[in-house]
């Protein structure tokens, strides 16, 4: 087998590494998206790595990610055997799945697929060349490359992801699954970049999977930029379930347009290190976001949730619920970043922060943070941290319930209010039954999102049924 | 005898509640324990019960000649205890469906007994609703979440129904209930009094002895029973209050 140089992922052997493939990584650019990634190499010179000295960065070390070496292609690799890869039991859910093999779209020789009622689902890749039009607008409008080092790199190096758009007044009714597979032979970086668009007056459910095939060590810089148009409905789901050697900083800029909706709900079940970094902008008035998170972490694992909601325009609401269980040796990191621009009257903007500490090595940081530059406002932040209730504890084996399934019960019942804000039923069914597992030790990597990979050898088409989307 | 307690002495960190408790209860009995406030009532149930905040520093209580000091909570209550909450917990996100079926299975599998078969399981919740006058679908609301202070002690006589204990302590069962839902939750336990168990029954009035008829009743005075009677002396102490017992004293 042929092997490859690995390295560790350094400021300098990166930009040497983009002077040396930079044909390559511009193969496909029109002018302007050169020019992005020109502006964002610089950056990312500029700004490196974040270390424990930013302020964003504190309880949050990337250092032991970053010293293990990586290798990184810059295209995928033909030896992988997609197939096998997706060859999966999928169980009842009625969405729509479309397959990404360590941050590479999986074209299955459809790159971009342009369905009747002008929704377009594909490689971002495929989608630069073909629809120009439809990418410049928003590609890298909505990122701070100028101040986010992980955006910056992301922003020269990314060169494929997922595309989805949604035209004006079309309302997709069944579910997309974007699952990103990490599967390779060696320690393996990854950056993949994702846009989806919706225009005015559309719907659109997003379940997107983050999970491992293997115990295999990776890094992952995912970028995801969403547009919700006028009017709009978005409803986002974030599953993650990765190895314990998987480093993730996934960072999704939301941006709203006028009257716009969305709901996210961030579910972080398994990995060593997850940074989720969730910008969510209100460029119009009267928009609506429900920002929704759950962890479950133990041995040394670390998930750190930064979310920073900009209340840009007046009569806006915003709400966020993150909720975490932490056990052994776990670290865990909430930042709430409120900010209520001058002319945003009549914002209601609201942030809870409960987490349950299972043993006294465990650690969380919940930091609410509200910046407000007007006095028309309803906000409220909450954080509270403990341990199970013991009350409840005693209420429980009162009625015969032994101390383990006790506890059980209540950690499953702590995590309900997340939970039960998950709209679809069968995904919401999935996830009732993965936290249970989770809870119970018993959750396996690829167990999760619609491809049931534990039955490898069970012989499902990797097919998407484009007509019902 | 289906309890005994000898000399009980327990505190509460470091303080003193119960000071020398003995009680006798028989099967088929129903005692009533009254008493003023903060005199040591709920610190006897959740004792007998096997809440660990308190310790029991002298004393012994047997159940069915068995020494609960060896037991925990979940083992005394898979023997046949049952305790009737003061103020039932909230637990948000646990369906008492949920929450009865994992109890009683639990309870069968520590007696030897395979897990009620769902449908079986089902058909006995509808019953004991009934037992209880409860008509609204419990399947799918969460212990206690939302329920009225009636509500919530209705739930308790429910569960009591469906664990068919063989002891019973219902501490103050009556507090905050309208007749209305007195009157069904004093049915409801009449209903489940049986020659082979036992009831304690805690209570501030003697307005739910109306309903249950108690075989005995003793007064629980600053952590000791300090006087003994059957129903009369409940109907004597609603009269005249404490102070005759403290001015005896």
């Amino acid at each position: 087998m042929e092997t490859t140089a690995l390295y560790p992922i350094t400021r300098e052997r990166l930009l040497d590494f983009y002077q040396e493939n930079h044909e390559h990584l511009i193969a496909n650019d029109t002018p302007a998206f050169r020019d992005n990634r020109e502006k964002a190499i610089v950056s990312f010179q500029k700004l490196g790595f974040p270390d424990k000295k930013l302020e964003n960065w504190r309880n949050t070390d990337l250092a032991a990610s970053l010293r293990l070496t990586y290798d990184y292609p810059l295209q995928p690799s033909a030896d992988e055997d997609q197939q096998k890869v997706f060859r999966c039991n999928i169980p009842h859910m009625d969405t729509a799945v479309i397959g990404q093999l360590n941050g590479w779209y999986v074209s299955k020789d459809v790159p971009l697929m342009e369905l009747g009622n002008g929704i377009i689902i594909g490689s971002l890749a495929e989608a630069m060349k073909k629809y120009p039009q439809l990418v410049e607008p928003h590609l890298g409008k909505y990122t701070d490359v100028e101040a986010n080092g992980f955006a910056a790199l992301n922003a020269a190096f990314a060169t494929d992801g997922t595309f989805i758009y949604i035209p004006d007044g079309v309302r997709s009714e069944k579910a997309v699954q974007l699952v990103n597979v990490i599967q390779h032979r060696e320690n393996i970086f990854i950056q993949s970049r994702n846009l989806i668009v919706l225009g005015k007056g559309a719907k659109l459910t997003v379940v997107h999977c983050d999970d491992s095939y293997d115990h295999q060590p990776s890094f992952s810089n995912i970028v995801t930029e969403i547009v919700v148009g006028e009017g709009s409905l978005l409803d986002h789901y974030k599953l993650q379930n990765l190895n314990n050697s998987s480093t993730l900083v996934s960072s999704t800029w939301f941006h709203l347009e006028r009257e716009a909706k969305m709901e996210s709900h961030y579910l972080s079940l398994n990995g060593s290190l997850i940074r989720n970094n969730t910008y969510v902008r209100f460029n119009g008035p009267y928009g609506n976001a429900n920002i929704y998170g759950l962890y479950l972490l133990d041995s040394k694992q670390h998930v750190d949730n930064n979310v920073a909601v900009d209340h840009a325009s007046p009569d806006c609401m915003s709400n966020e619920l993150f909720k975490g269980i932490l056990d052994d040796h776990a670290t865990g990191v909430f930042s709430g970043h409120i900010l209520v621009r001058r002319d945003a009257q009549r914002t209601n903007a609201f942030q809870t922060n409960r987490n349950l500490l299972l043993t006294d090595t465990a650690k969380i940081n919940s930091k609410p943070f509200l910046e407000i530059y007007n006095d028309d406002v309803k906000c409220s932040h909450g954080s509270t941290t403990g341990q199970l209730d013991e009350t409840a504890m005693f209420y429980l084996r009162q009625r015969g319930i032994g101390e383990d399934n006790a506890r059980m019960l209540l950690m499953f019942a702590f995590t309900d209010e997340v939970v039960s804000k998950i709209a679809i039923d069968p995904l919401r069914y999935r996830i009732e039954d993965m936290v249970k597992k989770r809870l119970q030790g018993e959750l396996q990597i690829c167990e999760q999102c619609v491809l049931h990979c534990n039955t490898p050898d069970h012989p499902v088409d990797f097919k998407i049924d484009v007509s019902k989307i | 005898m289906l309890l005994k307690i000898t000399n009980l002495h327990a505190s509460i960190k470091g303080k003193e509640i119960l000071k020398g408790i003995n009680l006798e209860v028989n099967k088929g009995e129903v005692h009533a324990i009254m008493g003023p406030n903060g005199t040591g009532k709920s610190t006897l149930a959740s004792v007998i019960a096997g809440r660990d905040v308190f310790d029991v520093t002298e004393g012994e209580i047997l159940y069915n000649t068995k020494n609960l000091m060896t037991l925990s909570v979940e083992e005394r209550a898979r023997e046949g205890i049952f305790l009737g909450f003061q103020y039932p917990v909230e637990i948000p996100g646990v369906s008492i469906t949920n929450f009865m079926r994992t109890a009683v299975n639990e309870i069968r599998k520590y007696r030897g007994f395979d897990p009620l078969p769902a449908g079986e399981f089902l058909k006995m919740m509808e019953e004991k609703k009934k037992l209880v006058e409860i008509t609204s679908n419990l399947t799918n609301r969460s212990v206690n979440e939302g329920f009225s202070g009636g509500e919530k002690k209705r739930n308790e006589i429910f569960q009591m129904a469906m664990l068919e204990p063989t002891l019973a302590i219902l501490d103050e069962t009556d507090s905050g209930l309208d007749i209305d839902a007195l009157r069904v939750v004093a049915n409801g336990v009449n209903k489940l009094r049986t020659p082979e168990n036992g009831f304690v029954i805690i209570t501030h009035y003697q307005r739910l002895l109306d309903y249950i008829v108690p075989d005995f009743v003793h007064v629980l005075y600053e952590g000791r029973i300090v006087k003994s009677g059957g129903k009369e002396l409940a109907i004597e102490l609603e009269e005249k209050g404490y102070d005759w017992i403290k001015e005896q004293l």
